[in-house]
């Protein structure tokens, strides 16, 4: 470390070489921090549970046709008696959206009615799921106080002609949001703005629909409702027994179109593993990461690549030098530390650039885009990270310098 | 001269094979990943109707309170109201209302399933304004609009399905049940982005199969296959929700000229002015006229995916040029014994700059053949980052090929102008005397 100033003065006499790799540690520190942290901000919720058993689930989006409203009660009742019956099923619910589907209802929740023109938000928004007393068991939802609705409950009602006054099932999440004292069984919730459903149930977790950004403050808030909704769409949940998915999977359109065939089952998402569901709804997400990550890696690799060949070259023109040292009495373990510091150096004010322009780059990302703040962690991480990967990079180099003989000291001039 | 220094470039990338296979491949990966990632920028920002697109425009009005809106802006689609509203005033050269249905097509032949199509119910100067190609027939005339009639415009590929082909025009087709005349058979229309209706496709999708007149999909109940937004109870049943202030439509008008554009945008407020006398908008008068380009931005149609990645490619570009900076500086400095000799026995500055111009062309060449390689490569992963609607798009077309070879050339020597003029600094009596 004594050698700060020798060197200090050394580097004055290649300023190209210096600014380039202190500019390429600067450029690198900072994508490679941004890059980081929309992986963390991606891959955050892909390992959130959606509440529900996710194996041997299966997921049938239903549509018919040349039949709509009233008509598709008795049609949907007989799809639902056949699917219970078949042999490897353990349980079917017909559902109006599921987590993960993308689409589905939601609005705003609230323990009071709301007064007309009232300007107030609700105190929680929530997703509300359409379905009967199959689903808890179907979709392996936890209860964790109440109870499950009755047969005598659940109802058909036209998607557009509806009372809320009814017994509902609600997650824990949305029951501690209405009502933090955690005595939310029994109380009302108000779905409408006059008439207040009563919670008659809590389930330990179940998510809403979507996965995007605009949806994580009420991430698992959802409400399931006693009703079956009229109309030509559904989707129905199939619970397998274990070992029969991939089976069933190819059994059930077939017994559907056996059942009626004046139905459409699109190609495209019309039978669905819940586990495809999962990577499907998670895709550009997962994606996203992996893309970052190779661009990190390939960054890291190219900036170490660059100190490599620019050192490897410094060594080369100062072979002389560096012999002249050795002749004076300079040790292999003097010249090694020569350019490990000299190195550490140069990255010092790389990273110190760098951090500064990682800031500037997210700053303009979270003016820009949905992002959030960096966490000055990433930061840390990576000026740490560069650091040892200039030193790793230039120790190859070094190593060859302390092995220059002190003989070259005598060679030409 | 230029041949021979090409050859000489050639030479030296044998020379100093570790230097030079790291500047290949950093201007490879870095080239790489720009071209792909802006080639779905490319797709996903283009211009659907180039000709036409700034003489159509997306109609938008305010009709919910300032506190239900989003940054003030209005609302990007409207209420049944204000659409049918408009579509009576019938103000522009052109207009129509839209949204999307999804009837199920039942095939005359009992044996075949059902099947959906891609549906959208407009007005039949919708077809006009759109610019869209018939290959037989042609669109359904203002009075079948006002007739509620009962027909239909199929696109090609369902015509390919149910009648294999064949002129179709005049036959009918069974939706839901309801019989419809085919009054035409679009050819190919696939505008990627879908700017008529970004607000419920996201922008990409398939083409669309099928059309039916508004008034008759109103007349027949059919809800709307994309998005309604209510801000309050609309109430129950059919014509409640449509005498609600729910939106869900689209609205579109064609106006040719400026001055057309002023004029309805002048017309546009005194509506609302109107609406807001009436009791009916508690708020002063708040209008929207957007042209296809406007309105695609305004919609976001450009996913956040492809910009932010976009970005990150530029940067590593940029990065793995300073490398390259870097790595020439070493090359060519290490050879400054060389350029001595060359300008002592009478070179000048300029011949030694095209020497070292063109052997970095030529390192720039072997980076931009490995690019198109890793360019190729990663064409085939992007439906893992991007859906797969928009990874369809982005395509390795010829252009493509040629911008990625250019700027992996371009980029190189861009590069290599300071090393270069290192090079050429060079003092001929100085590096003699020292060898």
């Amino acid at each position: 470390m004594l050698q700060i100033k020798p060197i200090l003065a050394a580097l004055k006499h290649h300023k190209a070489g210096t600014v380039l790799i202190a500019l390429q540690i600067a450029l690198t520190l900072a994508i490679v921090c941004n890059a980081l942290f929309i992986i963390r901000q991606r891959t955050e919720h892909l390992s959130r549970p959606t509440g529900l058993v996710e194996t041997d689930l299966l997921a049938v989006n239903n549509r018919w046709v040349g039949a709509d409203g009233k008509a598709t009660e008795s049609l949907t009742e007989t799809d639902l008696a056949a699917l219970r019956q078949k042999a490897g099923v353990v349980d079917a619910t017909m559902i109006n959206s599921y987590p993960l589907r993308g689409g589905g209802w939601s609005l705003g929740a609230d323990t009071k009615p709301s007064v007309k023109d009232d300007v107030r938000r609700a105190p929680a928004q929530t997703t509300l799921y359409f379905t009967d007393e199959h689903a808890l068991a179907t979709m392996g939802l936890k209860l964790v106080g109440g109870r499950n609705f009755r047969p005598e409950e659940v109802r058909w009602v036209d998607p557009r002609d509806f009372e809320t006054n009814v017994p509902v099932i609600v997650s824990q999440a949305l029951a501690s949001k209405l009502y933090p004292d955690g005595n939310a069984l029994g109380k009302p919730v108000y779905l409408s703005s006059t008439k207040p459903a009563t919670i008659v149930g809590i389930v330990e977790r179940l998510q809403v629909p979507w996965t995007g950004n605009w949806a994580t403050n009420f991430a698992e808030n959802s409400v399931l409702l006693p009703f079956l909704l009229e109309g030509s769409f559904g989707n129905y949940l199939v619970r397998t027994r274990p070992g029969e998915l991939a089976r069933m999977t190819k059994a059930v359109p077939t017994l559907l179109f056996e059942t009626n065939r004046m139905r459409v089952i699109p190609e495209e998402r019309g039978v669905r593993t819940f586990a495809e569901v999962r990577e499907q709804a998670y895709r550009s997400d997962r994606g996203m990461a992996i893309l970052m990550g190779v661009v990190c890696a390939v960054l890291l690799a190219i900036t170490a690549a660059g100190i490599v060949g620019l050192t490897s070259f410094w060594v080369g023109q100062r072979r002389k030098q560096i012999g002249v040292r050795r002749a004076l009495g300079a040790t292999r373990h003097d010249i090694l530390s020569y350019f490990l510091t000299e190195n550490l150096l140069i990255g010092a004010g790389g990273v110190i650039v760098g951090a500064a322009l990682a800031i500037g780059m997210n700053l303009w990302l979270v003016s820009h885009f949905e992002m959030e703040r960096l966490s000055l962690l990433y930061v840390a991480a990576g000026v740490i990270a560069l650091l040892l990967l200039g030193q790793g990079a230039v120790l190859a180099p070094a190593m060859k310098a302390s092995r220059v003989p002190p003989v070259e000291a005598t060679r030409s001039v | 001269m230029f041949a021979y220094y090409f050859q000489l470039g050639l030479r030296s990338l044998r020379r100093n094979p570790l230097l030079t296979a790291l500047m290949v491949m950093a201007i490879g990966f870095g080239v790489a990943a720009s071209m792909i990632t802006y080639s779905v920028f490319r797709a996903t920002s283009s211009n659907p109707i180039p000709q036409k697109s700034d003489e159509l425009f997306a109609v938008q009005i305010a009709n919910w309170k300032p506190e239900d809106l989003e940054q003030g802006e209005p609302p990007s689609a409207m209420s049944y109201t204000d659409a049918m509203a408009f579509m009576r005033a019938h103000k522009a050269k052109r207009q129509t209302a839209l949204y999307p249905v999804s009837p199920s097509v039942i095939p005359a032949d009992g044996n075949r399933l059902p099947i959906t199509a891609n549906s959208y119910a407009w007005y039949g100067d919708a077809f006009a304004m759109f610019d869209i190609p018939f290959l037989y027939g042609g669109a359904w005339s203002q009075a079948q609009d006002d007739a509620h009639a009962s027909v239909a415009v199929i696109g090609r590929e369902l015509n390919d399905k149910l009648f294999n082909g064949a002129n179709s025009v005049g036959k009918t087709i069974n939706l839901d049940g309801h019989d419809y005349r085919i009054t035409g058979v679009t050819d190919a229309w696939d505008p990627q982005p879908l700017f008529f209706d970004p607000v419920n496709t996201g922008g990409f999708g398939d083409p669309i199969a099928l059309f039916i007149p508004f008034t008759r999909a109103i007349d027949l109940q059919m809800p709307t296959a994309g998005n309604n937004n209510c801000n309050a109870d609309p109430g129950n049943g059919w014509d409640a929700w449509l005498r609600s202030e729910c939106i869900w439509v689209g609205y579109w008008v064609e106006l040719p000229t400026r001055a057309d554009a002023d004029t309805y945008r002048r017309w546009l407020t005194g509506y609302a002015a109107e609406q807001q006398r009436a009791g009916r908008f508690k708020w002063a008068p708040n209008v929207a006229l957007r042209d296809v380009t406007d309105w695609l931005d305004f919609n976001k149609v450009v996913p956040p995916e492809s910009k932010i990645s976009l970005m990150v490619s530029l940067g590593f570009l940029l990065i793995c040029l300073v490398n390259t900076i870097g790595l020439l500086l070493a090359k060519f400095m290490r050879r400054a014994p060389e350029i001595g000799v060359r300008r002592a026995l009478g070179a000048s500055r300029r011949e030694v700059y095209m020497q070292f111009l063109i052997e970095a062309a030529t390192v720039g060449l072997a980076g931009g053949a490995l690019g198109l390689v890793l360019t190729g490569l990663g064409m085939l992963s992007v439906g893992w980052v991007f859906d797969e609607q928009i990874a369809r798009l982005a395509t390795l077309d010829v252009s493509l090929v040629a911008l990625t070879v250019v700027v992996a050339v371009a980029a190189t020597v861009l590069a290599a102008f300071y090393p270069t003029w290192r090079a050429a600094q060079v003092q001929p009596a100085w590096q003699l005397k020292s060898n």
